[in-house]
């Protein structure tokens, strides 16, 4: 009996020391709504490395507000989680990499073959002098105007394809006490910024703007700050008070007639709103954007120096997946962005929209962290803010310039 | 204290050692008690805010591929990030924010010592229930911050809350189908009050020169001739000084920036008069209560009116509560951040303050020099209200 219960404390401890020794902490935004993607590849890890601990470390708040303020204290006291969420791109490269805090995962990828599953435009952005430095586990895209079809036949409008035919609809609409285009609080109007950047500019100057190849104070570039103004002129008068949701249920009440914003609402329209994609509410790329796709993806990466790096990299061939990308972005109502993903399991919007991806030119946000810097994202608020105060672009161009230089910018 | 007791002591047969003995005793109990909280204040909160001092004199934040490096690399600037905060370009908004502080400020503790003082005076007369209503009006001092900004949010939305139901009441009573109200409590950026940043030198001067003026004035009462002169004549180049260069000073600010008061906080200022007149209203009710009745029966006997007992015997005998609610009031309006960023978000910068900006440009932004530099301004701007009052609390203690 003794021995048999010494057995059995010496394998309990033996157990409860090596699930102590395989942890995996996984630091992330997603609650809420989001939380049952993220619980889909946890069981997927689960059942594939049972003996490991995963600690779901989630700090709420949207877009990551408030878990970067968090993941920053934890990096600079010592403490950095085994794997933390990021959005792809300059957020990423621009901050932790270019303080030398992440490992690259070169060997992984071609370990993977996943150089060949993501498409060329994606590569760029999570890569730095060719090597990448996280695995991205979905992609939303930005640039998308959403509208209510039966509204727009009542109207007599189409959606329009440029933003100068969009000027003269504006006029139509606002002859009618319509509102043409309903925009929501602050980072929703730098958001509507980055589609009329890439509507004005096209594809390969906006790039430019990234890279520094085009100053913000160019001519071309003041011609964004102008045209903002006019886009502007056509928006709602309470913006700074609502919600993105609430910016899209005034169009979905036929109150306003457009609204630019990324696809999660798809998932908001459809989801809780119930309402049939092509039918219930319509999509078409923000004006001037057809063929271009402002893309914004969230990616994990290794940090430099976790404990459990064996974990980790498990955990990263995982979301890179096939599997692992299927089980998770039908629930997250984002696209894989791998090329071979399994269409079938996807809703009708996200179906479209994963053809764009495959077809279109891929281009970063800049509001959710792809094209610029923490440094420069973060003060392009400033920028907006002398814009709305001034109405000056040519102010709001030379402050954009200041911050790129300051933000050392596409370095 | 050693002193004091020597007299007595110096009667026992053995002085020395009876009086030394016990005295160290309780100096080193004092002394144990004392030495941990000592290290630990001296640590955490004088040593942090040197370590923020100089901070705020490096370049932490600058050099992307240093931010967050495991061991930032910093470099000594000395006080650029000072300069840039009051005259930089980019730091427009830092200026704005400390305008908008001062006019929260003004209005905030104006609202809530009128305010208190009208429930304060209100209650005082006995009505029926009054601890009911007590505990009523003292109960929004119970929720936090960001409670009250969130309920405060709802109600001054444009679509929501007090608008929409304006709106409902009217069109029941007249039977119509309108929109009366509309009020953009929040989100209005029209300002009111404004003056140009590149004035300021002007106005520093004539504030500077004001006083002295005031000095020499008394000088003059006191009959010290020399004192009045000088004073007299550096308050007048002063004065000089800021009319000749201190206006639309274009040496110091590349562009003309106009800061004024913005109406979107008028909804703030609402919300936190709302929390913080019961807490004045306490104040003054103690401060009333306190007043001795027979002070009031012989104003009544010399044939003072109810209203002249409180001009003229009550009000005065508050002043030093007012002393003492300004204080706090101020340094609470000091140290905003909540409710501002329950009610109208982080990034409106009509509605911003700077200790808002402090923990967006530090935590948002990784310019932590910056944002360093920022909470040092803020320190000081505590200090001016704190330490005067303790100074003159301490004097009296003294005395």
């Amino acid at each position: 009996m003794k021995k048999v219960l010494a057995a059995v404390t010496v394998s309990l401890l033996a157990a409860s020391a090596a699930a102590q020794s395989k942890q995996l902490e996984i630091f992330s935004w997603w609650a809420g709504d989001e939380g049952p993607a993220l619980e889909a590849l946890v069981k997927l890890y689960k059942a594939k490395y049972p003996a490991v601990d995963v600690q779901n470390a989630t700090v709420t708040g949207g877009s990551g507000v408030n878990a970067r303020a968090v993941l920053k204290t934890r990096m600079l006291g010592g403490d950095p989680p085994d794997s933390f969420q990021v959005h792809a791109g300059q957020e990423l490269t621009g901050t932790w990499v270019a303080a030398g805090r992440m490992d690259d995962l070169s060997a992984l990828y071609k370990e993977q073959g996943w150089n060949k599953v993501f498409p060329k435009g994606l590569l760029d952005l999570i890569s730095t002098n060719g090597k990448p430095w996280v695995v991205p586990v979905n992609v939303h895209r930005s640039n998308v105007m959403w509208y209510n079809p039966a509204k727009l036949r009542e109207w007599g409008i189409t959606p329009p394809k440029t933003w100068d035919q969009f000027f003269a609809t504006c006029k139509t609409l606002q002859a009618k006490g319509i509102t043409p285009l309903e925009v929501g609080e602050n980072w929703t109007q730098q958001h509507l910024w980055e589609s009329v950047a890439l509507g004005t500019l096209g594809p390969a100057d906006y790039l430019n703007l990234w890279n520094r190849k085009l100053k913000f104070n160019s001519p071309k570039a003041i011609k964004v700050w102008e045209n903002f103004g006019k886009v502007l002129a056509c928006t709602n008068t309470d913006a700074s008070g609502l919600s993105w949701q609430q910016a899209i249920d005034k169009v979905v009440s036929g109150e306003a007639a457009f609204n630019i914003m990324g696809d999660w609402a798809a998932g908001y329209l459809s989801t809780t709103l119930k309402l049939e994609a092509g039918t219930g509410f319509g999509y078409v790329a923000s004006p001037g954007t057809n063929g271009t796709f402002i893309m914004l993806a969230d990616a994990f990466g290794l940090p430099k120096g976790v404990k459990n790096k064996t974990e980790v990299t498990n955990w990263l061939r995982l979301l890179g997946s096939k599997a692992g990308q299927d089980a998770f972005n039908p629930l997250k109502g984002s696209i894989s962005p791998r090329n071979d993903s399994d269409l079938s399991k996807y809703s009708k919007y996200s179906q479209s929209a994963a053809r764009d991806f495959r077809t279109n030119k891929i281009v970063g946000s800049l509001v959710h962290g792809a094209a610029a810097n923490e440094t420069f994202m973060s003060n392009f608020a400033t920028v907006m803010e002398i814009y709305l105060s001034t109405k000056s672009a040519t102010k709001a161009a030379n402050a954009a310039e200041a911050i790129a230089t300051q933000s050392n910018l596409g370095k | 204290m050693a002193n004091a007791k020597q007299p007595i002591l110096k009667n026992t047969p053995s002085p020395k050692t009876a009086s030394k003995k016990p005295m160290d005793f309780d100096r080193l109990y004092a002394a144990l008690l004392l030495i941990p909280s000592i290290i630990l204040v001296g640590i955490f909160v004088y040593g942090f805010i040197g370590q923020t001092m100089y901070t705020s004199l490096t370049n932490w934040g600058q050099d992307p591929a240093q931010t967050l490096a495991l061991n930032p690399q910093l470099k000594y600037i000395g006080f650029q990030n000072y300069g840039d905060l009051f005259t930089g370009l980019l730091d427009s908004r830092f200026r704005q924010d400390l305008v908008s502080t001062l006019f929260f400020t003004v209005f905030f503790i104006a609202g809530s010592l009128g305010m208190g003082l009208i429930l304060a005076v209100m209650l005082d007369q006995n009505p029926k229930g009054e601890s009911f209503f007590r505990t009523l009006f003292l109960f929004p001092m119970s929720l936090s911050f960001i409670v009250t900004g969130t309920i405060w949010r709802w109600l001054l939305q444009p679509g929501g809350g007090f608008n929409q139901l304006g709106n409902s009441a009217l069109n029941t009573l007249f039977g119509t189908d309108k929109q009366y109200f509309g009020f953009q409590w929040l989100n209005t950026r029209q300002q009111v009050w404004q003056f140009n940043w590149q004035d300021v030198p002007f106005y520093t001067a004539l504030v500077v020169g004001l006083v002295f003026f005031y000095l020499a004035y008394q000088a003059w009462q006191n009959r010290n001739t020399n004192r009045m002169i000088v004073a007299a004549i550096s308050g007048l180049v002063l004065l000089v000084w800021g009319i000749i260069w201190g206006r639309n000073a274009e040496w110091l600010y590349p562009i003309p920036e106009d800061h004024g008061f913005n109406l979107a906080f008028i909804g703030i200022i609402i919300a936190a008069v709302w929390q913080m007149a019961g807490y004045t209203m306490a104040l003054y009710l103690a401060g009333i209560r306190g007043i001795p009745e027979d002070l009031r029966e012989a104003a009544r006997v010399d044939g003072c009116t109810e209203i002249q007992i409180y001009q003229k015997i009550i009000l005065p005998l508050l002043t030093p509560i007012t002393l003492s609610a300004v204080i706090i009031l101020g340094h609470i309006s000091l140290k905003i951040f909540d409710l501002v960023f329950a009610m109208a978000g982080a990034d409106n910068a009509t509605t911003d303050v700077p200790a808002l900006l402090m923990y967006l440009t530090s935590f948002r932004s990784n310019q932590f020099a910056k944002g360093a530099a920022i909470s040092m301004v803020l320190l000081v701007l505590v200090a001016a209200v704190i330490v005067p009052y303790l100074y003159t609390s301490l004097r009296k203690e003294r005395r």
